[in-house]
Parts: structure tokens; sequence; C-alpha cells
């Protein structure tokens, strides 16, 4: 009993805040628009019985999917979505592995503080961080004004509103979800392994390629599937420094459902990206799996 | 026997592979090494030995080229090698942790080194398989490091520093995570695998069984420097310090004031007359009349005058000494026939000690301790006698011996194999004699509360300089 309980409360969780709300996604994405509240068609009425859900279920169809495929606009914006979370996962990596790194490399009295510097931008709102290099990134902003006070540029740089800024958006934001696993990585890594990789032939640089990466390798994988998969479905980065042609599939997804209020076509676009997301999600849980049974 | 002709260190002759010279390392203020210079000679197993903190390590990560030195050389083959990368130096090392891959599986471990060398795949192979069978890990070879026991985990490690055939092979306290058992196995496996490829190997290990047991030389070190370099045997029968001898197994530390013991056997004599005395009275004479003879003697005369004299005294000694001993016997048989056995006891050991060496006075009451084998220059300075256990015999009938003590039996630790016996002395100073059991439990005699004799040879002890 005390067993069916334990094993349940999960099991009851992900049903309610999951699978529920997933359902009804699902059934919103089958629906057609509609000029009512809310605005979509048809309602499921119980009062009818049995009948009333088959006419219910009769209704429900596919149009929004094969709309999806028509458009050029909606393939093109996952395909834009992917090609930035890979891009912008890959710039993550590059940055935070050096820094995980260092922290782990750093004597051991320093690290809790540097790990807590990591950590310290959580204590602020995610909007208001946005928002800031808002400030920075803009053409009379701090970056800009910094640069033609030092003499390096004489027209202020367009960087607010472009590709580039959504970059740096995803790369500022993520950095630490790609910087603690790695670090944690390395931190456990015996320093002996390198001296002896070093005391049977190896230089400083082939010790790193081929004992300190290889070791480390638990730690990227988890680190680029936490920064790759909320990247993609990114949208207050992509709508607050992106410009117009800054195309993600979170921001089509915004603008469907606030602007054009069709929720069965919103709905279409956000199960379509969850089925996407679900390949990462594998991926990432099978090298968690992984992990552990090296460990134990 | 091969260990007893292998003995590079005594040859002049012979280059040694390792030259440590006027070697000093510090870290900051600290000095981990002072000045230290030692040779290592190929082929052997020599033992860094001391407790942590000692600079063993230091020395043993200055040798695979972790560490510079600060100050003075190390030399590989007469060539200079401060501040040769550990990568280019012809040393391997096992470390502590073994330090494996756990990327790797037990083969790629060991063919780790030999792929840095660049040779081709069919000569690494060969070698791999070669170390793999040398270490009995063929069954193994593809396992992963956490998926093998600590044994093996250890014999891949060894595997791994070994093949690249390094003309020195470092060892940090290898066996230390093994247990007992396992421990002793190896190190008997370490001398085997040390024999078959004639490699030169140093041993780091604060563990002074383990050192005796697997190295043809010891150096134990203490705060920075080597406090005595030898020979096992040496090192444990002859420790040149109160360190050493502490440091190395058990040690019965024996602190008093030396004098010389007269070196004639006409000294000896009157000994005799007073022996059949009864029994506790008869060491004090004897430790009153040599002493009143001898100490006016050497004490006034500087060490060299000494030493002449000594010299010129020892060549009509020696002529003296045969007829001396052998008139002794006859009195003692006829007192021996007269006398029961407390008779026979001061008779026979008068004929047994040797002449010449130290008595040492160890308190006030009692009679000195004589030790045959004392250096007279010891004469008249704090010395501490130091006597292994096993050299101190227990028994609860006066003994006869050079040297016997009362005392009462506070503790026994059974051991088994052997007993180690605590005696304290009247004075309160505890003494440790150990006997082999050769008997079954329920037919020893000696327990607790008992009082008992404590018994060793004018030779059994070792005199130093007390310098605490």
């Amino acid at each position: 009993m005390r067993r069916a309980v334990l094993i349940g409360i999960p099991y009851l969780w992900l049903v309610a805040l999951f699978l529920v709300p997933f359902l009804i996604v699902l059934k919103i994405s089958l629906s057609d628009i509609a000029l009512a509240r809310p605005p979509y068609m048809p309602q499921l009425d119980l009062s009818e019985g049995l009948s009333g859900l088959f006419a219910f279920l009769a209704e429900l169809d596919f149009e929004n999917f094969v709309f999806l495929t028509q458009d050029s606009l909606y393939w093109k914006a996952y395909l834009s979505s992917l090609q930035i979370a890979f891009t912008a996962t890959f710039i993550t990596l590059l940055v935070g592995y050096p820094i995980a790194y260092g922290m782990a490399r750093a004597a051991q009295e320093w690290r809790p503080t540097l790990l807590m510097l990591v950590i310290l931008p959580f204590w602020t709102s995610f909007l208001i961080r946005v928002y800031s290099w808002m400030g920075i990134l803009s053409n009379e902003g701090v970056l800009n004004q910094l640069l033609s006070w030092l003499g390096v540029i004489d027209a202020p740089l367009q960087i607010l509103n472009t590709n580039t800024a959504v970059y740096i958006g995803i790369v500022y934001t993520y950095l630490p979800f790609m910087i603690l696993p790695i670090y944690s990585a390395l931190e456990k890594m015996d320093e002996s392994l390198l001296e002896a990789a070093e005391d049977l032939g190896c230089s400083r640089l082939s010790a790193f390629w081929l004992v300190t990466l290889p070791l480390s390798k638990s730690g990227v994988i988890a680190g680029c599937f936490l920064v790759f998969i909320p990247t993609l479905g990114e949208f207050v980065i992509p709508s607050l420094l992106g410009g117009s042609q800054t195309l993600m599939i979170g921001k089509i997804l915004w603008e469907e459902f606030f602007s054009n209020r069709d929720w069965p076509v919103a709905s279409a676009v956000a199960v379509i990206l969850l089925l996407i997301l679900i390949i990462p999600i594998i991926l990432f849980q099978r090298n968690e799996q992984k992990q552990r049974e090296a460990e134990g | 026997m091969a260990q007893s002709v292998f003995a590079p260190w005594d040859d002049p002759e012979q280059k040694p592979l390792i030259q440590f010279v006027n070697v000093t390392k510090r870290f900051g203020d600290f000095t981990a090494i002072d000045d230290l210079t030692l040779d290592i000679y190929e082929k052997e197993f020599f033992a860094l030995l001391g407790p942590s903190g000692c600079g063993k390590t230091t020395m043993m990560r200055m040798l695979a080229g972790f560490e510079n030195p600060t100050k003075g050389h190390i030399l590989l083959n007469g060539k200079v090698i401060d501040t040769v990368p550990p990568n280019k130096r012809a040393v391997n090392m096992m470390f502590q942790s073994y330090a494996l891959f756990p990327h790797l599986s037990v083969w790629d471990n060991i063919a780790f080194g030999l792929r840095r060398e660049s040779k081709d795949k069919d000569a690494i192979a060969a070698r791999v398989e070669e170390m793999l069978r040398l270490t009995r890990l063929t069954k193994f070879a593809k396992r992963k490091p956490h998926q093998i026991s600590g044994g093996q985990r250890q014999r891949v490690a060894l595997a791994r520093s070994l093949a690249k055939a390094p003309k020195l092979l470092l060892l940090d306290e290898p066996l230390g995570a093994l247990d007992r058992k396992l421990r002793e196995e190896t190190q008997f496996e370490l001398m085997d695998i040390q024999e078959k490829t004639g490699t030169t190997f140093v041993i780091v290990t604060h563990d002074q069984e383990e050192a005796m047991t697997v190295a043809s030389r010891v150096a134990v070190m203490d705060e920075g420097r080597i406090v005595q370099v030898a020979t096992p045997q040496v090192i444990y029968e002859a420790p040149n310090s109160v360190y050493v001898a502490d440091f190395i197994g058990d040690v019965n530390l024996i602190r008093g004031t030396a004098s010389a013991r007269p070196a004639a056997p006409a000294a000896e004599t009157p000994i005799a007359k007073p022996a059949p005395n009864a029994p506790p009275p008869e060491p004090e004479t004897t430790a009153a009349e040599p002493a009143t003879d001898t100490q006016p003697e050497p004490r006034p005369q500087p060490n060299a005058l000494g030493e002449w004299l000594h010299d010129t005294l020892l060549t009509p000694i020696l002529g003296q000494r045969d007829p001396g001993p052998r008139a002794l016997p006859a009195p003692t048989d006829e007192e021996r026939a007269a006398h029961a056995e407390t008779a026979e006891t001061p008779a026979s050991h008068a004929e047994d000690i040797p002449a010449g060496g130290l008595q040492i006075v160890w308190a006030d009451d009692k009679p000195p301790l004589i030790a045959a084998n004392g250096d007279e220059a010891l004469a008249g300075k704090k010395v501490v006698l130091a006597l292994r256990p096993e050299k101190v015999g227990i028994s609860k009938t006066r003994p006869d011996a050079a040297n016997a003590m009362q005392g009462k039996v506070i503790d026994i630790a059974y051991l088994g194999n052997i007993s180690t016996y605590h005696v304290e002395l009247p004075g309160g100073a505890m003494i440790k004699a150990q006997t082999a059991n050769t008997r079954r439990i329920s037919r020893r005699d000696i327990t607790w509360e008992d009082d008992v004799w404590l018994s060793f040879t004018a030779t059994a002890g070792v005199v130093l300089e007390d310098v605490s």
C-alpha cells in the first residue's frame, strides 16, 4: 500500500501537470477557430451524453497541422529555431567550458565563491536582465557609447534587433546551465590522472584531449541539452532582442496565440514543437542514465 | 643468496643510476627536502621510508619531474634532469590512487604510454599482451577499471607503468589500498616482477614492514633529511639513531648514562669471586668494581689518544684473552657441583660476556646494564639502549644472562604466533618482551601480575646517543 502511494504520487503529478494540459492543447490543435469564448470550436458538451461525445470527436480534424505544412513561415521558423539553438548551444559551450575548467582548477577555497558568482544572476528576474541587455546593446546604449568614446567606431553599431543580439542574450542567459554540469564533471576528476598521462608521455595539450575532455564528456552533453532544449522554444529573448527578421518558433507561437487569437493553429505549433523536443529530451535522459551506471 | 651478492652501493666501481646532489626543495617557507645527497644504483629496489610529511613523496615527485629542485641537481645516468618535463623522462610512476583512466579499458590503459611513442600497432599489441601475462590480467583486458577488484587495479597500474620499460619505476605507496593478506602477496609479486624485468624500483611507503620486505636498501627519512640508508638488516639490527630505532619495528628504549667497561679480561676476574653470593646483590658488585677501575681511565683522555691507547692495548689483550676465560671455568664447575642453581647463573654468564663496550646506569638502585657492543666514544654521555622486544627473554626464575631485570607483568598481547609481555620495572618503566608461542596456550605459565625476570645478552641492544 505504502509502496503504491509512493509510486503513485509522482505519476499523479505527471498526469495532472503534464498529461492533462498536453491533452487539452492537443484537443485545441484539432479544433477550428471561432469568434467565441474560448475562441475555438467545438466545445465538449457532456450534457448530451455519449452521442454528444461522438459529435464532438467527429468535428476534430488535422486541418491545422496540414495548414502548418502549407505556409512556409512555420517550417522556416522551426528550421531557423533549430539552427539558432544549435549555434547558440555551441557558442555557450565554447564560452562555458573554459570558465568551468578554470573554476575546477581554482584553489579549493575559491570554488564556492566562483560557484556563487555563476548562480548569482538567477537572483534577479530573467526579464529584467534581458531588458538591461537592450540598454547595453541599443544604438545609444552603453556598448556603443563606450566604443565611440574609445574611438573604435564612428557610427553606432546596429546590434539590437539583430540575430547577434539574440545569440548574446541566449548565451548570457543559459551560460550557468552549461557551466554547472561541466564544472561538476571536471571537479570530480582526479588530478593525478593528468599527471599519469604526462608521466606516460603526453604533453599538457594531448593530456587534455585524451583524458580531461573524454572524462568531462557527460558534463558537456548534459550542459548542451540543458541549453538546447529551452533555447529551441525561446520566446522572450528573440522578441525583445531580435529584429523582425529573427524567425523563432516561440515568437511565432506567441504571435499566433495573442495577436491572431488563432488558438488552434498556435496549439498545433506547440504540439509539433513538443514532438521535436522529445528527441533531445530522451537523448539527455539516456546520457544521465549512462553516467549513473558508469559511476555505480 | 642473490641479495647478499647484490650490493652495488659497496662497490666504488659502480656508477649510480640516480644521484641526488645537495638537493633542496622549498615550498614557500617550508623546506620539504633539505640539502639531500643520495645515490641509487641500477636494479635496486630502493625504499623511501618515513612518516607523512617527511619529504619522501616530494623526492619521488622530483624524480618523476612533477617538481623541480630549488637547489642542487638530480642526475639520471650521469645526466642532469632537473628541468626535464615528466613526459620526456625514462621514468614512470605508479600512483598511490593508481590513476587509471576510467574511460579506457584495461588494455587501453596499458597501451596508453606505448601509443604516445607512436609505435606500430603490432608492437604495441605484443607489448600489452606481454604486460597482461606478467601481471596475470589477460582475462580482464576488455574490462573498465571500475569493473575489476582493487588488487587487479593495482596490477593494471603496475603493468601500465612498466609497459614503456622505464629505466626507473617509482611506486608511490603502491599497496596502501589493499588489505593485509593481499598486500603481503603483492609484496612478493612486486619483488618477483622487479627481478624479472630488472628495472630499478624506488618505492615510497610509510609502512616499515613493507619497506623491509621488498627493498634491497631502505632510506629512513625525517623532516626532509635522510637519517640512515642501509639494508633492512642493518636498519633493524644496527640503527644509527634513536629515531630510526623507534621508527622501525617495536623497540624498548632504556635511557641512562654510559661508562666504559674494562677491555681486559683481567678486570673481569674479580667478578667471578663475588659471584657465588646471592643473586640480587651480585650484579651490583659487578657494576661497582669495573666502574671504579675504568672510569678514571677513559674519561679525561681525548678521543684520538683513547683510540691510540685502545689500539695498543688491544693486541696484548687479545693474546691474553684466550687463557683468561679458560682459567675461569674450573672453579665454576666446582661451584656448580657444590651450590644450587643460583650459583650456576653468575658463573657461566661471566664466562659468556665479551670484554669491552659500555655499561649503562639506568636506575640508581639497579645494577648497570652491560652492552659489550657499545661504542666507547659514548662513555660518559647520556645514552639510550635500544632493545628489540624479541631479544628480551622472560622467565619466572632468575635467568642465566648478562643482563637481568625483575618486574611485574602488566599486559599480555597474544598475537597467535607470538606473545608480547608488557613488564613494569620497579621504577615504573615499561619493557616489552616477546616470545614465540611454541607451546599451546594452556601450557604457558606466565600470566598477569606475575613477578618475572627479563633478560638479554650483552650484545642484544644497540647503544645510541640520547639527543632528546
